[in-house]
């Protein structure tokens, strides 16, 4: 995927700099604490379309930015 | 599959009919398999297969099509080696040829380190009925006489586990051979297909609605890759899946005999030969999640990189053509499948790199598990219950993608 990240410090720069962080989500349908345990340790949401989730600039300035990116096509729509 | 191919191969295509005992959504090897072996085996033939585009145009048709059992874990070792053999009998059985061709697999290590776990990985293989040997790196070269031990100077081959039966074929003949044979078996496929939503009643899944009409079932099977998550959350389930794209490219032809299948866990790469000469080559899986089919240039630089690295003659060699598939990665690199705990829906998934090899074996099985209504013991660890019962199988290393 030749996509580039938009880093507010670096300004467009290959994602290969970039670290992918999931911001992970349990659904507050999910009461029960050991359930929430177990979702919080394995289960995803795997978002087919918008989501919203954090890289770490790793090879650049090493800070966090808040993408918004579209699964289905790669396409990132804010930062 | 285009039309021109379509022709060419016994494929009889039906109407879809209001109802069906199974519904098995996704129409690649893995969901065909368990259509096949349903009417083969268990003479369960109501059964259809449900394919958004065509069979086989998913992971089925992207994969790198290696065979191979040699695992890190006892089940794991068991349930391949038993995919092996039923591959070694696939063309006898179905009477149409898949190519398929025992290469032996060669998996290098580097560093003290990768000789141990190389060593233990023969053993514990030879133990769980994959024979498989430690090799020097002098037979190393022996039998790929291509490689260059000193590794560029960086990565010394020291050593490797040998697994003979290491085997490809032709993914999409495979594919084929599944569905021609349940077809006639009067198995209906439907192409062109979308799966839009799950008709419930209460919390049971009671059919499938699809873009040409509701078609309602007994049992749906889930046998999606790519965006599992996508339907078992119809079905109210969260499932330990991400998917990740992962890339592959072939080369030019390369005019000499190119026999094993090679691979390196420390150069994370894989390299073998294709019936046409072509060298191919796919590495690790991309490290954001994402359903994009995008295939881009930053992957076969570095690839190339590595491969050259133990292969110096690929430098000599073009790059023609490289694509993605989708894989849904479980967090312990195992597969998951069985029933889900919701009835009315059963699911195979988590197949993320090693979904091919694992065909015939994962066919047979959830078909022997949809036709008893019992967890055959060969994939009862595989279930998706192993998360909340703490017995997760981690096999990372075996995957070859990380």
């Amino acid at each position: 995927m030749s996509v580039r990240l938009h880093c507010p410090n670096c300004g467009d720069r290959p994602l290969e700099e970039f670290l992918h962080g999931e911001i992970p989500t349990v659904p507050s349908t999910i009461e029960d604490p050991d359930a929430r345990d177990l979702d919080r340790a394995f289960m995803h949401s795997n978002i087919e379309g918008l989501t919203t989730e954090r890289w770490f600039h790793a090879f650049g300035c090493r800070r966090w930015l808040t993408v918004v990116r579209d699964t289905r096509t790669d396409e990132v729509r804010g930062s | 599959m285009n039309e021109f191919v379509e022709r060419l191969i016994g494929l009889h295509w039906a109407e879809p009919k209001p109802a069906y005992d199974v519904v098995i959504v996704g129409g690649g090897g893995h969901g065909l398999a368990t259509a096949y072996y349903l009417a083969t085996r268990h003479g369960i033939n109501n059964v259809c297969v449900l394919e958004r585009a065509y069979i086989g145009g998913g992971n089925s048709g992207r994969n790198t099509t290696v065979i191979r059992a040699n695992y890190g874990i006892p089940e794991a070792v068991r349930f391949y080696q038993h995919s092996v053999d039923l591959y070694q009998g696939l063309e006898e059985e179905t009477e149409r040829s898949v190519m398929h061709r025992a290469k032996g697999l060669l998996w290098l290590a580097h560093s003290e380190m990768g000789v141990r776990a190389e060593r233990a990985r023969a053993e514990v293989n030879t133990a769980f009925g994959a024979k498989t040997e430690f090799v020097s790196a002098q037979e190393v070269k022996e039998i790929c006489p291509q490689i260059d031990l000193s590794g560029g100077g960086e990565w010394p081959v020291m050593g490797g586990s040998h697994y003979r039966a290491g085997a490809t074929a032709r993914h999409d003949r495979v594919v084929w051979a599944y569905a021609e044979g349940a077809m006639r078996c009067g198995v209906h496929v439907h192409q062109r297909t979308a799966v839009t939503g799950l008709l419930k009643d209460g919390d049971r899944v009671i059919g499938v609605k699809t873009d040409k009409g509701p078609i309602a079932a007994s049992l749906v099977l889930s046998a999606v890759g790519g965006q599992v998550t996508t339907l078992a959350s119809m079905a109210g389930l969260r499932l330990p899946i991400r998917s990740h794209p992962l890339q592959a490219f072939v080369t030019n032809h390369y005019g000499l005999e190119f026999d094993p299948i090679v691979a390196s866990a420390d150069l994370l790469f894989y390299a073998s030969q294709t019936a046409r000469g072509e060298m191919l080559m796919g590495a690790e899986i991309d490290r954001q999640p994402s359903y994009s089919y995008r295939s881009g240039h930053p992957f076969i630089q570095s690839c190339a990189l590595r491969a050259m690295t133990l292969l110096p003659f690929l430098r000599n060699l073009k790059i023609l053509r490289q694509w993605t598939g989708v894989c849904d990665m479980s967090p312990d690199y195992s597969p998951i499948m069985g029933f889900t705990g919701v009835d009315g829906f059963a699911i195979t998934t988590g197949w993320g790199t090693w979904g091919f090899k694992g065909i015939p074996a994962g066919g047979e099985q959830m078909a022997l598990l949809i036709a008893s209504g019992e967890v055959p013991e060969l994939i009862a660890p595989f279930a998706l219950d192993r998360f909340a019962r703490d017995r997760t199988l981690a096999d990372r290393g075996s995957a070859g993608t990380h």
